[in-house]
């Protein structure tokens, strides 16, 4: 199915300071993803992406932004905001993995669990979670990702070009594939 | 949540209904027609009543499907930018108020919907988006303005949600002309 008027692909997709970047900056492509922590698409999606870094290395650059659905994931919004928090501390990444790996963990207190799993300052994160100082952070990758034409979690764009496909690992491996090869022409 | 992707095979046949749907939906410049549907099994809502606002018309085709869901929790969300472009959004579909309650109660909604059920179709009949083999309406948007004039109107394919931004530029086109005038 056609992308109507492909021009929005591109607005709000650009890179903006503060964004989360795995990958070399002149990698040939970048994989940018919105998601949320409590939807379980965006679960079974989290394995294909690490297997996709794992093959194509410094060929392709992933950037994760927020997509909360709050009215359906009752967690999803708080865990955006963990993930953030551990951020703020140099552990985005490993946070973002671990909410992944335990959807089913997502409630207050276990996200404090798993500050403590991961070594962070515990006093200080949870204030900053009781504190909600992430919402303006998250609620802008949310519109980011509304203007860019997200319409449901997860959502891929690719070099940024909404990927309307599958997101299993061949399809995902495929098009970011395409887009290397044109780089490469 | 799913994404859901047009499962048919049979391309050119959606391609062509979706461009005759899209020829039906009635245009911008044309006054919105008047409807009087019910919210709650107590309580209709009339176009009329939104005079001096604008407002969103997002006809589904029934609640509870998974694209739906999908797209009414979207809006459910972005609905505090609705409302800072001085627009309010409605829900629209064949299903009747006990259903619609349900499930707004369900995705926990905070925009009515309208259960435009008796005559069946009626209202979407009117917007020319009704789908007579189906039963139900087009995924359609519809953005009104102050005065009760369709300024954008969208049909969607059947099973692609269509997102916000959309709707979006449309009041924010709105919104300069408004500045402008």
């Amino acid at each position: 199915m056609t992308r109507r008027r492909t021009d929005y692909a591109i607005r709000g997709l650009d890179i903006r300071p503060g964004d989360h970047i795995q990958g070399a900056s002149d990698a040939p492509v970048t994989l940018l993803e919105y998601g949320d922590y409590e939807c379980p698409y965006c679960g079974e999606a989290h394995p294909m992406v690490k297997q996709l870094q794992r093959t194509l290395g410094g060929n392709m650059r992933f950037i994760f932004r927020n997509f909360p659905l709050t009215s359906v994931h009752v967690h999803a919004e708080e865990a955006a905001e963990a993930a953030e928090a551990a951020g703020a501390q140099g552990k985005f990444w490993e946070m973002h993995d671990r909410l992944y790996e335990h959807q089913d963990a997502l409630a207050h207190p276990q996200l404090i669990a798993h500050a403590r799993r991961l070594g962070l300052d515990v006093e200080k994160f949870e204030d900053e979670l009781d504190r909600h100082v992430y919402v303006p952070r998250v609620r802008e990758d949310f519109m980011s990702g509304v203007r860019g034409g997200v319409n449901g979690t997860p959502t891929f764009f690719i070099n940024g070009v909404r990927h309307d496909g599958s997101y299993d690992f061949e399809t995902l491996l495929e098009a970011v594939q395409t887009r290397i090869k044109r780089s490469a022409a | 949540m799913e994404k859901t992707v047009d499962q048919t095979n049979d391309r050119t046949a959606n391609e062509n209904q979706l461009e005759d749907a899209s020829k039906r939906a009635l245009r911008p410049g044309t006054p919105a027609p008047e409807f009087h549907l019910q919210a709650t099994p107590d309580q209709r809502v009339s176009l009329s009543e939104f005079r001096g606002r604008r407002l969103i018309l997002a006809f589904y085709p029934a609640d509870w499907s998974p694209v739906c869901g999908d797209q009414m929790a979207l809006y459910n969300e972005v609905l505090p930018e609705f409302h800072k472009l001085h627009s309010e959004l409605v829900g629209i579909s064949v299903d009747g108020v006990w259903c619609h309650l349900a499930f707004a109660k369900d995705r926990k909604l905070h925009f009515p919907l309208l259960a435009d059920f008796e005559p069946k179709g009626a209202v979407a009949r009117a917007y020319g988006i009704y789908r007579e083999q189906d039963g139900f309406c087009e995924r359609a948007l519809f953005v009104i303005d102050e005065s009760g004039t369709i300024r954008w109107s969208y049909v969607s394919p059947i099973g692609i949600n269509p997102g916000a931004d959309g709707i979006l530029d449309a009041l924010e086109d709105l919104e300069e002309k408004g500045a402008a005038a």
